[in-house]
């Protein structure tokens, strides 16, 4: 299936889906080296968003969280791609800054469509998602 | 709807103009997108926050040594945000060496691409004062407060990098503040009590933000106040409320209020609550108080205070290097200096180390400083009027030996 989205970081992405219907916070709440989402009680406590299409509804806590994603890249545990609801200054200045492809506004509810671990296609030069 | 940009705009988007500018007014148009802002607007001045060490750790470092490395240089002149050290007094302040080293090449990373090392959360102190109606891109909170709501220019709260690309490209996503008809209050908060002390203010600022969460507000029933009083307001305004905007009559340029508008009244007991809950310990290993950064007036009043006397305890008085010099050759720095106290330039006691110095507890007279110290410094706070914080060898407090 192909579902239209908005373009806020443009790039291109294939790979698994992670998906949370928590809001997610890049300082404090995802180890900086390897990814692993840390954040006490988090749905996605334990598991990595390295080298995966991270389905999120929004970022939230320090605007530093922009930098702490250039760090994820850096060190090689970024997501590959990034699909919000509706997308906010901290995640989208970091998904630019890092060249992590990123859409939001998806035509039809992205986790109506998008399960853990489905290989999803992100195509944010186009604005669409494939899967 | 996609934003409208000028023939400029675009070239910057389409990376005519450099990488740097590209990668900035990418931002800018993402953003632009996001609160769909219909074009761009153009900007007289930037105030840049994430300059501390501390907040940006090397993850900020790192971008922005590559910003500078391309050779991005700003269009508007720029401001930076204090960082964690005070640039000429650190080892005396006892900071780590590693840290200063990482602070000072944050620090070069933003000159050389053209911004002022201000380093002052007060850039309307020194000078940088923008006119009624004047667009610009400021993002520390609670100069972003005063900048609407006492000077009257207009700018959302920006964050650190959103700041820097406004710099970087001189324009800014036309939306929120920038817009008369998002400058209305919806909250009308009727003052039924006098604020004498500057910490009033801040009080007042922590009930009425905690209230309006964003939303802009209007105060009835302030007969009189000053710069420094509307500063401790806004930065609790902002600290507990995520406010940029509020009119005071009589008092700001502006005051719009919405039909059907919110109405409160706030009282005598509240206020006494709200400082109650703000005050969490009576003592304290340090008195700080400059948060925001003191003015000249205010270390004028505490230059009388000490002046002859012995501190108890060590007092940091937050300030700009450039308030600072004009403090020196006034002879003010000399006599506090003189009784034990600090006039601690370019940082503040929220964005400096000072859990790594040895303090435990501080006293402060700012309640945004309340807010932040316990989980930026891992501080108690005991939250007061300085002159109740101040203490003297061979005497009380100095309100008990007033009496």
């Amino acid at each position: 299936m192909i579902v239209k989205g908005r373009v806020i970081a443009r790039g291109y992405a294939k790979g698994p889906a992670l998906v949370t219907m928590q809001p997610i916070s890049f300082l404090g709440s995802v180890d900086p080296k390897t990814g692993i989402v840390i954040e006490k009680g988090h749905e996605l406590e334990g598991k990595s968003v390295a080298g995966r299409i991270l389905v999120f509804p929004r970022g939230k806590g320090s605007t530093v969280g922009s930098y702490m994603m250039l760090q994820l890249k850096k060190n090689g545990v970024a997501p590959l791609a990034i699909i919000n609801l509706e997308a906010e200054t901290i995640i989208a200045v970091g998904a630019i800054i890092s060249k992590i492809p990123m859409l939001d506004m998806l035509e039809e509810d992205p986790f109506s469509f998008i399960k853990n671990g489905m290989v999803v296609e992100v195509d944010a030069e186009r604005g669409i998602v494939r899967c | 709807m996609e934003p409208e940009l000028t023939k400029k705009e675009r070239c910057m988007l389409n990376g005519e103009c450099g990488e740097g500018k590209r990668q900035a007014m990418e931002i800018l148009f993402a953003l632009a997108k996001i609160y769909g802002a219909k074009n761009m607007v153009p900007i007289t001045s930037a105030q840049i926050s994430g300059v501390s060490y501390k907040t940006i750790g090397d993850a900020g470092l790192e971008y922005l040594e590559d910003l500078a490395r391309k050779g991005t240089k700003v269009e508007v002149p720029a401001y930076l945000n204090p960082i964690g050290m005070d640039a000429q007094g650190w080892e005396e302040m006892k900071v780590p060496k590693d840290f200063a080293q990482k602070q000072f090449a944050i620090l070069n990373a933003y000159t050389s691409m053209g911004a002022n090392p201000t380093c002052t959360c007060t850039p309307y102190l020194i000078g940088v004062r923008p006119k009624v109606g004047e667009h610009i891109a400021w993002a520390e909170s609670s100069a972003v407060v005063f900048a609407n709501s006492v000077l009257g220019a207009r700018t959302n709260r920006e964050g650190g990098p959103s700041a820097l690309c406004a710099a970087i490209c001189g324009v800014t996503p036309n939306y929120g503040m920038h817009l008369d008809e998002n400058r209305v209050a919806d909250l009308v908060v009727d003052v039924k009590v006098a604020l004498p002390d500057r910490s009033d203010f801040g009080v007042l600022g922590a009930i009425a933000g905690g209230i309006a969460r964003g939303r802009a507000v209007a105060f009835k029933g302030i007969k009189k106040a000053d710069e420094d009083m509307l500063k401790y307001l806004g930065a609790a305004m902002a600290a507990f409320g995520s406010n940029s905007l509020f009119f005071m009559e009589g008092i700001t340029p502006e005051w719009k209020i919405r039909d059907g508008a919110e109405k409160i009244s706030v009282d005598k007991p509240e206020m006494g609550r709200m400082r109650k809950t703000l005050d969490e310990t009576k003592e304290e290993d340090i008195v700080t108080t400059g948060c925001p950064h003191a003015s000249l007036a205010e270390i004028k009043e505490i230059a009388e205070m000490v002046r002859g006397k012995k501190l108890k305890k060590p007092l940091w008085v937050c300030v700009s290097r450039i308030v600072k010099e004009v403090a020196a050759k006034q002879g003010l720095v000399e006599i506090i200096e003189k009784a034990g106290g600090k006039l601690v330039a370019d940082t503040c006691m929220v964005v400096s180390p000072m859990e790594e110095m040895g303090y435990k507890s501080t006293g402060v007279n700012s309640a945004k400083a309340v807010k932040y110290l316990p989980t930026m410094c891992q501080q108690r706070v005991h939250f007061a009027k300085l002159k109740d914080l101040v203490e003297f060898e061979g005497a009380g407090k100095e309100k008990v030996r007033k009496k």
